[in-house]
Parts: C-alpha cells; sequence; structure tokens
C-alpha cells in the first residue's frame, strides 16, 4: 500500500523524512494509518456483503434470476414474535389452563346461508394447499391421512386429485388455479370444498412453477403437459378477469357442486383491505389470505423476498374490510404464511383470522431438514436445517421429489402420525394462550389480549403498544 | 322435435339447470325458451341427451360439459363450454371471450364469430369458428385444436404448448414464440374429415397450422443438473 502511494506521490510533495507520504517518526505503521478500522483493510461492505456478490456473479453467469423453493430469505420480516400476550390478571379473569376446556371448533361455509354441507373442523389449524407435482404422492396421502385424524383438513393444490390422497382425507379442498389442470367435474363433486386461487403469498401476480425434474410422466399427464420440460402455469385466470366475473364463476361452481360445499377464494396479501372487501362481495364464503412469508415449491428468488405484505400486517387490515363491509359475519377469513406454531395460530386469531393454515410447518413436521440421508443434503450442496432445495425434485428426505426411490423415503403412516401430534400440540399451544386470557374458545381471542412490543408491530396491527396501552399512531 | 320444454325466464337458476340435468342425463332432448342470456346455464350435464338454448345465453354456458349435446340458437357469453370433458356444443351466432377455455374434450362448434382468448389454455378437445376469432386465440393452449376459418387477430397462438390452431383466412399478427407451418396433407385430410362431419366443406382453402415455436426458455431448460448449482 505504502509502495503504491509512493508511486503516485512521486515527486515526493508533502513526504515526510525518507520520502514516504504516509510514514511519520513516532513510528507508527505506516501501512495501516491510525483511526482506520480494520474492516477497511478487510473489506465486508454492509451493501456489497458476500451474498450480494455471489448473487451477483450467479447471474452474470447464468443470465437469469435464480429460483428456489421454500420462503423468505434475505431480510427481517416483523413476525408474530412482536406481539405478547396479556393474559388476565385483576381486570379478566382467565381459565384454568390445565383444566378447563377452550372450544376449538372451526366451520366453514355457515354465513351466507348458502351451503348445504358446512365444514366443520376440530382445530382452527388446517393444511394449506399444496400440490401433487410440488410434493410426492406418498406426502400428501401423509398429510391428508394426519389432519384427518387431527379432524383437520387438507388441500389438493393445483395438480388435480389424487386417489390416494382423496382416500386419506376426510375433508379435502379442491383447488381451481388459473391453470386448471385435470379441472374434473366428478373431482369437483368429490370435494368437500373448493378454492378458487387468486394468488399466493410467496409470489403474487405470477403462475404455479414446477421445474422440469418434477414433471415426471405422472405429473405431466394430470397436467396435460410434455414430460420434464419446465411447467410455468398461467397467472390470470382463462375465462375471467375482475371481480365481477369471478361473482358468475362462483355461482357456476356452486351449480356444479349442487350449493354443496363452500367456496373459498385464495388471496397473495398485496393490499388486504382493498382485496379483503372486493373478494367478500363475490359470494365465496372463506377467503384465504397468504402472507409473503408464505412458502413455495419453486419460485423465483426475487418474489420469495420482494413481494407482497407480511401476514402480520395483512390480518388486521382484511378484517377491517370485512367490516367495513358488512360481511364480517357472513365470510370466513384464513390467514397462513410462515405460521410456526401454535403461538402463532393464537396472535393470527386475535388479531382477527377465522383460521390459520399451515404448510412448510407441516413440511417439516412430516420430516423436511431433519438430518438422515447426509449424504444427499451434501449432494445438493446443503445440510439438515439448510435445505431449500424444493424446486429440484431432489429432496433427501421423499418430501418435495417425484423421484420413485426417493419418494419411498416418506412413510405415509409415520409421516401422518407426525402430522397428528404436530397438529394436537400447535392447538394445546393456542388454547393455553387463550385460556390465560380467560377465553372458552379460541376465536374469543381478540387484539386486545395483544399488546406490541415495537413501533412498527403496532403501527402495522393497531395493537396497543407495550406501556402506553393504544396503538401507535402517526 | 324436443321431447320436453322448459321455460328459463325469471326462474332461480338452480332449478332451471336441476330440470335440465334430470331431462339430460334421462337421455332426452329438451328445449329451453326465454334464456334471456341468463349465465350458468346448461352448466355441468351429464352424457345422454341434448339442450337446445332458443335464444343467447350468458357466461360460462355448458360449463363443465360431461358429455351433453349442447345448442345455442343465438349468441353465447364468456366462458362458452369452459373445461368441458366430452360432448358437444354448437352455438349458431357468435361467442363472446373465452370459448372452450380449458378445455379437455369434446368438440365446440360457433357459426359467427369468437372473441379474445379462444380455446385459451385448453388441453384437449377441438374448437371450431366458421368466422374470425379474436386477440390470443389458443392462449398458452396445452393441447387440442383450434380451426378458424376466417381470421386470427394479434397475438395468435401466444406462449402454446402443443396445441394448434388452423387457419384458414388471414393472421393478423403471431403471438410470442408462434410460428406458422404448412400443414402435412394426412393433417389437412383429417381436419376436412372432421369439418365435414359438421356439415362444413373448407372448399380446398390453403390451410395455415400455429404451432409453438418451442423457444421460449422453459422448453430449453430440459437439463436439470442446471437448477442444482443454485
Amino acid at each position: 500500500m505504502a509502495d503504491d502511494l509512493n508511486a503516485v506521490n512521486g515527486d515526493g510533495t508533502g513526504a515526510a523524512a525518507g520520502g514516504d507520504p504516509a510514514a511519520f517518526s513516532d513510528g507508527a505503521d505506516p501501512a495501516r494509518p491510525a483511526g482506520i478500522p480494520r474492516s477497511y483493510a478487510q473489506g465486508g461492505s454492509t451493501r456489497w456483503t458476500p451474498g450480494t456478490i455471489a448473487d451477483i456473479q450467479a447471474k452474470a453467469q447464468l443470465g437469469r434470476y435464480q429460483i428456489r423453493g421454500f420462503s423468505t430469505f434475505q431480510r427481517q420480516l416483523p413476525t408474530f414474535d412482536d406481539l405478547v400476550f396479556q393474559p388476565a390478571t385483576m381486570t379478566r379473569l382467565p381459565l384454568e389452563g390445565y383444566r378447563e376446556s377452550c372450544d376449538t371448533k372451526t366451520v366453514f361455509g355457515e354465513g351466507l346461508g348458502l351451503v348445504e354441507e358446512p365444514i366443520e373442523l376440530d382445530i382452527p389449524i388446517y393444511i394449506a394447499s399444496m400440490s401433487f407435482g410440488a410434493l410426492s404422492a406418498s406426502a400428501k396421502a401423509a398429510l391428508g391421512r394426519g389432519a384427518s385424524r387431527a379432524g383437520s383438513m387438507t388441500c389438493t393444490g393445483e395438480g388435480g386429485m389424487l386417489e390416494d390422497e382423496r382416500a386419506e382425507s376426510k375433508t379435502l379442498i379442491y383447488q381451481m388455479t388459473p391453470s386448471r389442470y385435470m379441472l374434473d367435474l366428478d373431482h369437483l363433486r368429490r370435494a368437500d370444498g373448493i378454492e378458487v386461487v387468486v394468488g399466493q403469498g410467496a409470489k403474487p401476480g405470477t403462475g404455479g412453477l414446477l421445474l422440469g425434474m418434477k414433471v415426471s410422466e405422472r405429473v405431466a399427464r394430470m397436467r396435460s403437459l410434455p414430460v420434464g420440460v419446465d411447467q410455468r402455469a398461467t397467472v390470470r385466470h382463462p375465462d375471467f378477469l375482475g371481480a365481477d366475473d369471478l361473482q358468475i364463476k362462483i355461482e357456476e361452481i356452486r351449480e356444479a357442486t349442487d350449493y354443496r360445499v363452500p367456496i373459498f377464494i385464495k388471496l397473495g396479501a398485496t393490499r388486504p383491505y382493498f382485496d379483503v372487501a372486493v373478494a367478500a362481495k363475490t359470494g365465496a364464503d372463506v377467503i384465504v389470505l397468504d402472507g409473503m412469508e408464505g412458502s413455495t415449491g419453486a419460485s423465483p428468488e426475487l418474489l420469495l423476498d420482494h413481494t407482497g405484505v407480511p401476514l402480520i400486517s395483512a390480518i388486521p387490515a382484511a378484517r377491517r374490510a370485512l367490516e367495513d363491509s358488512g360481511m364480517a359475519d357472513k365470510v370466513k377469513l384464513v390467514a397462513s404464511g410462515g405460521i410456526r406454531s401454535g403461538v402463532d395460530v393464537a396472535k393470527a386469531l386475535a388479531l382477527g383470522a377465522d383460521c390459520t393454515m399451515i404448510a412448510t410447518s407441516a413440511l417439516i413436521g412430516l420430516g423436511c431438514n431433519s438430518p438422515r440421508y447426509l449424504d444427499d443434503y451434501a449432494a445438493l450442496g446443503t445440510e439438515p436445517g439448510a435445505c431449500h432445495h424444493c424446486h429440484t425434485g431432489r429432496c433427501p428426505v421423499g418430501i418435495t421429489t417425484q423421484d420413485p426411490e426417493l419418494e419411498t423415503r416418506m412413510d405415509v403412516e409415520a409421516g401422518a402420525e407426525r402430522i397428528l401430534r404436530l397438529l394436537t400440540a400447535m392447538t394445546m399451544e393456542a388454547t393455553l394462550l387463550a385460556k390465560a386470557c380467560g377465553k372458552s374458545s379460541v376465536h374469543n381471542l381478540e387484539p386486545e389480549d395483544l399488546r406490541a412490543l415495537t413501533l412498527e408491530a403496532s403501527a402495522f396491527t393497531g395493537v396497543s403498544l407495550a406501556g402506553i396501552d393504544r396503538p401507535f399512531e402517526f | 322435435m324436443s321431447d320436453e320444454e322448459i321455460r328459463a325466464g325469471d326462474r332461480p337458476l338452480r332449478q332451471i339447470n336441476r330440470e335440465i340435468r334430470e331431462a339430460v342425463g334421462a337421455g332426452r332432448y329438451v328445449r329451453v325458451t326465454e334464456p334471456l342470456s341468463r349465465h350458468n346455464l346448461g352448466v355441468a350435464l351429464p352424457p345422454g341427451g341434448s339442450v337446445t338454448f332458443d335464444g343467447s345465453v350468458g357466461y360460462y354456458c355448458g360449463g363443465l360439459n360431461n358429455g351433453a349435446e349442447i345448442t345455442v340458437t343465438r349468441n353465447a357469453g364468456w366462458g362458452l363450454g369452459e373445461a368441458m370433458a366430452s360432448g358437444r356444443i354448437t352455438v349458431d351466432g357468435n361467442a363472446a371471450m373465452s370459448v372452450g377455455a380449458s378445455l379437455r374434450g369434446g368438440t365446440i362448434h360457433v357459426r359467427g364469430n369468437a372473441g379474445p382468448r379462444c380455446g385459451v389454455a385448453m388441453k384437449g378437445g377441438m374448437i371450431v369458428v366458421e368466422g374470425s376469432v379474436g386477440h390470443a386465440c389458443g392462449f398458452m393452449a396445452h393441447a387440442g385444436r383450434v380451426i378458424c376459418l376466417g381470421d386470427t387477430e394479434t397475438a395468435a397462438g401466444d406462449s402454446l404448448w402443443e396445441g394448434e390452431i388452423w387457419v384458414a383466412g388471414t393472421i393478423r399478427e403471431l403471438g410470442v414464440d408462434a410460428r406458422v407451418e404448412e400443414p402435412p396433407a394426412e393433417d389437412i385430410a383429417e381436419v376436412q374429415e372432421l369439418l365435414a362431419s359438421l356439415g362444413i366443406d373448407d372448399c380446398g382453402v390453403a390451410w395455415k397450422r400455429i404451432v409453438s415455436g418451442q423457444a421460449l426458455w422453459h422448453f430449453k431448460s430440459r437439463d436439470a443438473q442446471q437448477w442444482l448449482m443454485i
């Protein structure tokens, strides 16, 4: 370094004795002037982090954006952790957490009086829509069997209905996505509910994505696609554009299913207040709101990190929209996207959701990222606890794969048992909190049971800030 | 002559459709009077019989059809025969947007013109339009055939998978990744035979066929290994 400076100031102007401009007679190291921190010499920019550098270099090599599975990586989003419950003390009376009961029954399809067979779940948690294609058939069957045992339900996802899954699931929602893969009248009529997908939290505004290595012969046949070619699904529905048309579409689905089952609309949380207000008027029974933390089997990475709003901010906005549009008693609200525990479930319910939906948590419950088959994790360049390679179809534990050999690693019975225990544990967590807050039903949880620990959480949710006991206002 | 007559008018939709479904399921031929362009008429019909709507129908007529024969004597609204699995739908007039959206099987025959996105995301079956079709005909069609005896508008055959669009008239502008080819004689003979079964003579017109150029990158990324790099 010092030599370089000498080269620049070759004329020796301003230089100390000896001709070195940075050298002093007190013996200070000329290569490291005092006051310049170590990081200056070592690099370590907060803007051009090793991750950013690697990302740019990868794009310079690949000529495209990067695709991966799983959820948001890059940033610390505001989470439910910024909210805490305020159990009953002097002004409210708690219930005995270990003795008294707390109702968890959740019903869909009662509000509008149109549905002949409303769905009744024993718990306020169900398994979200994940397609056969993204998931292996054995994982789908395990989720169906486990959810049924827990008195809950699951959803087909966009790849059509699997016979295994139908047989294993007491209650099964059939999904109608813009791509309409294998949209079959018989399947529609055998479903216990129909979900019209307008968007998903992981990547709102884009269609489904299934990379070629997961488009096996069976998947391709069900979706009427060529084998082994990336499936990039449509994002707009082929036969309706706006809310007015969707209203007619919903009537068509009711006609096709003879007004038997409830109809869900799934939205990625982007402008939750406005979107929910509009969706509530389309005649659907349930609105599913998927926050930006929601995961996916494969997505351009930028969408996972940079689109949508966090679930914590979406739920209160959606609840307000239902109330303002006069639909609060008629339309149910399901919250999903990054729900990790019964604590998150309880907080989502307190903020205004009627039910929650889990997907990544369910897969982790099945054994995603569990420390087995370590060599296969290593072959993907990852390790248990950090794997996000759902998109490659090389899932070491046989969950997000179509490989016939890997798929056998997912034991349906063991997986089902794990799902049952996970749902049971999460429900226990939620009811413990509800009872501490003095609620005989989880559905009685309310924003007043919460306090926000940060200004952001309070501003996002309208929940009272700890200490001042009123919401933060600008 | 029809076996029975059902009046639509302003009666509850559910009741009208239930009566149509029962009659068609029993193999009868019903005539529906005063359809008044109402939406969702003749949705999810079973195989067996046939139904004629004596007038115009609204959205999603014949949607999710599972084998019935449906005739509309005037015009049809959006999503005619959407997601039909099998059966036949004939419209004597024009049909609006998204004719045969995500069609899986069967035949839709429009004697007049069809609106935009005709055959969008179709996965099988055949759509025959005697007039012209609108913008983005066959958008993202997975499989099946749209046969247009008139002209196509802009973005014809945009993002096709393995579906194909046959055009007798002028192709105003192709969509992304679409390419026009001259179909082989045996395919032309097959299409002529299909048309003849609908009572249509193509008068030996020079057919053009729009197929996928397969140049979009998802067609090229068959090498799974490259995704493992990330």
